[in-house]
Order: structure tokens, then sequence, then C-alpha cells
């Protein structure tokens, strides 16, 4: 058996905080807070590493030369600059702030609009790579939800159901009951995934 | 409250129900020892998952496993650690390749599994002094810059194949994007229900729902995870039963 001490080690842990989820038995109640906590700082330490390891990486790119090493040396300088002005003012100091309204923000809504038009290409793109009935729904059923959204569409035709009664009908009805189907499906197989790991079948922890 | 009432509240036969849920998995899993092949659907993504694979070990192309950005200490991160089984098991798989596997993610936690992980397939396959043949790295923090991070290793890798497992938002978009434009396989699902609308357009090989939770008996990952879909079949049973009795008893104006 492989690691057999941190598996055993793991699995009574997960045991003792599943039960502390169901069972409203003080010692098991604050013995769950007490390692979900430990839990919650091991993440920021963590969180740390992650930090540490992007920097590793794009260091590596840059003492290698790499191609786009210029990229890295950018992601760096942001990195510790972003590092030295929150270190000095605080996570809601003015400059701190500042490089979150006008650094980070405009970026990640660049992204985001670069995001539309790889949706729309994304659909379209969908009928040459998959013609079924399934993309044929899915397909009608965006361009209803678009139209229904759009305020220069919201005409409605006499004696038919207008666009955004339309959206709405496939908002509130199939859309809901399919979401709440798949997220059972994802619920059972978050069950499934967990107490592989209490039995340690999977071991993401390595050994 | 004492131990016999909690067991007897409905948080105790919640816990007795997790436990009847183990039984059966484990009930499977032993019935099903020493059976060559499970009876699993075609799942088509997986199909070509095995290709892909194979592909990537004959080209000495890379392949590339994405986690997404879900903390392992809430429902976001299972799909992650299902992530994790697979990029495991693909590691094993292409370890022969001139470019071994190299697996991203958007979360501390997350990034150091994956380098642990990969570190013992690195130990059980006899390369105990390359333990950082395979590669696991944290590519950003927020949703937005862990895409933008994954894109270089797409782009500039050498990648052929990109598996997406984990706990994504629209941004899975971006990294769809940059394989296609590699014209390289894209395997991708998601516990978000955004995610895996995007993907269902925008990527190669989907896969919806709780086939996510799947992955790992489509790659023969051990026998729990063969028998684990087997309870979940029954629990998906059962649980359109009670919901069907209790529409049936709304409507009759009992409930």
């Amino acid at each position: 058996m492989r690691a057999p001490i941190s598996a055993a080690i793991a699995i009574a842990f997960g045991l003792v905080v599943l039960a502390g989820y169901f069972i409203d038995v003080p010692l098991l109640t604050n013995l769950k807070d007490i390692l979900v906590q430990w839990g919650f700082i091991l993440a920021s330490v963590a969180l740390l590493i992650g930090v540490a390891n992007l920097f590793v990486v794009h260091w590596g790119k840059i003492r290698k030369n790499h191609p786009n090493s210029a990229y890295s040396f950018l992601v760096i300088i942001s990195l510790l600059a972003t590092l030295v002005v929150v270190g000095l003012y605080g996570p809601t100091g003015t400059w701190s702030l500042w490089i979150f309204k006008y650094i980070q923000l405009p970026v990640e809504g660049s992204l985001m609009a670069l995001l539309t038009v790889i949706l729309i290409y994304a659909a379209a793109r969908l009928l040459r790579r998959r013609i079924d009935l399934f993309s044929l729904i899915f397909l009608i059923c965006v361009v209803i939800v678009l139209i229904g959204s759009a305020p220069i569409f919201g005409v409605d035709i006499a004696g038919l159901p207008g666009p955004a009664e339309l959206r709405a009908l496939i908002v509130q009805i199939p859309a809901v009951g399919g979401a709440r189907g798949i997220l059972l499906g994802v619920a059972l197989g978050s069950i499934a995934t967990g107490l592989r790991i209490l039995l340690g079948a999977d071991r993401p922890y390595g050994g | 409250m004492n131990l016999v009432d909690a067991l007897v509240s409905p948080g105790g036969l919640g816990l007795v129900l997790v436990f009847i849920f183990m039984g059966i998995m484990v009930i499977f899993a032993v019935a099903g020892r020493g059976r060559p092949r499970q009876n699993l659907r075609e799942i088509p993504a997986f199909t070509k998952l095995g290709n892909a694979i194979g592909r990537a070990v004959e080209s000495g192309t890379r392949l590339h496993i994405s986690l997404g950005w879900g903390g392992v200490f809430d429902i976001q991160g299972t799909s992650g650690l299902v992530g994790l089984s697979l990029a495991e098991r693909i590691a094993r798989l292409a370890a022969v390749s001139d470019r071994p596997p190299v697996v991203t993610s958007g979360e501390g936690t997350l990034g150091i599994l994956s380098q642990d992980s990969l570190r013992s397939v690195a130990r059980a396959i006899g390369a105990a002094q390359q333990p950082y043949i395979f590669q696991g790295r944290v590519s950003g923090l927020t949703p937005f810059s862990y895409a933008a991070g994954a894109l270089p290793v797409i782009l500039d890798e050498q990648v052929s194949a990109t598996i997406l497992t984990g706990h994504f938002g629209s941004e899975v978009a971006l990294i769809g994007d940059a394989c296609e434009r590699r014209d390289g396989f894209t395997l991708a699902g998601s516990d978000s229900l955004p995610a895996q609308a995007v993907i269902a357009a925008s990527v190669e090989a989907p896969i919806i729902g709780e086939e996510v939770y799947a992955a790992g008996a489509y790659v023969n990952a051990g026998p729990l995870h063969a028998s684990s879909l087997r309870a979940q079949d029954i629990f998906r049973w059962l649980l359109i039963a009670v919901i069907l009795i209790g529409a049936v008893l709304k409507l009759g104006g009992v409930l």
C-alpha cells in the first residue's frame, strides 16, 4: 500500500469532518470546526506557494530566454510591484485600489469582451463541427434568449408570443428543469468522489 | 443531544445514506474484481481521449491537463479532484512520451496536489531520479488570469491535446479557442453550469453533468471508479422516484 500513514491520517480526518457535518454532537462539531479551520490556514499557505510557483515558472522562462519571455518579465514585474504596493499601503489603500481599478478591472473587462466574440464564433462553429438535433436546439434557444433579452427586438407580434415571453418560457421551465437534473448528477458525482478519497481509492495527496 | 438522538435526526439519516452509498460502491467493486472490463456506455469524448493520448505519445507532443480554479475546501473542488485522478492516470499512460504531460491549475492547493500526484507517478514508473519529469503549475489565481496563464502552455509548448476537468467559469472558452487554433484535441467538463453551456458550444469533446465524475472509470483508474458509477445510478433512480412520487402527491393535494 502506497503511503499508508498519510492515507490513514487523511481518511480519519475525513471521517471526523463528514460525521461532524451530519451529527449534531458538540464533541464532533467542535472537532470538525477545528479541522476545517486548520484546512483554511493550510489553503492560505498553499495560495502563497501557488504565487511562488507562478514566479518560479516565469523566472525559468526568462532564464532560458524563452521566445515569449518578455511577457514573463512583465508578469514578474507586476507581481513584485503589486506585492510592494499592497505591502506598504494595505489591501484597501489608495494605491492598492488604484491598481485594482485601473489595471486589473480593465484587463479582465477586455478579456470578457474578447470572450463575447469568441462565444459567438464558437456558436457559429458548432454548426460546422456537430450538426445534430441537440446542437440545433441549443442554437435556437441561444438565439431566442438573446433576442428576448435585447430591447431592440422586444416587439410582440400580434397573435404570437413575443421574444420576451418565449425567453421567459425557456429560462423558467426547461432551463431550470435541465439545470436541476444536471446539478443532481453533479451532487451524486461529488459524493462518489469524496467517498473514493475517504476509502483511499483516490489519493490526491500523492504519497 | 446524545449520540442516539443525533443518529436518528435528519442529519444522522443523511450520514446513514452516505454510508449506504459507500457500501454499494464497495460491494460492486468487490463483485467486479477480476473482471477485465466493466460494461460502460460509450461516451464519445472518452473514446476520443484514448486516441488523443496515443497520438500524443506517438508524435512526441505534450498533453495538457487543466484543473480549474475551484478550491478543494468546497463543493467546487470535487471536479478538480476528478481532474487530479485523471491527470495521474494520463501521466502514467503518457510517461514514455518525449514531452511528458503538464498540469495547470488556478488554485494553490490544487497546484500543490498536482505536483505531489505527478511526483508519485514519477516514483511509480521508476523515474525517482527525475521527480520533476512532469510539471504541475499554478497559471494564475483569478479566473481570467488562470485562463490567460494557461494559454501560453497551449500555444508555445507543442500541446496536441488539452483536458479540462475542474471548476471553471465562462473563461474556459478562451482556453478552448486556443486549443482550436492549434488544431489540438480538447476534452472539457465542469461542475459549473455556465461553464458547461460554454463547453457544449466551444469544445470538440464536451462532457456534460455527471459524465465528468465518470472520467476515472473510462481511463481504468481503479475498480471503485466503475462501482461508484453503479452507486450513482441506483441513487439517481431513487431520486427520480422520490421526485415523481412527490409530484403526484402534490397534484393529489396530499402534500
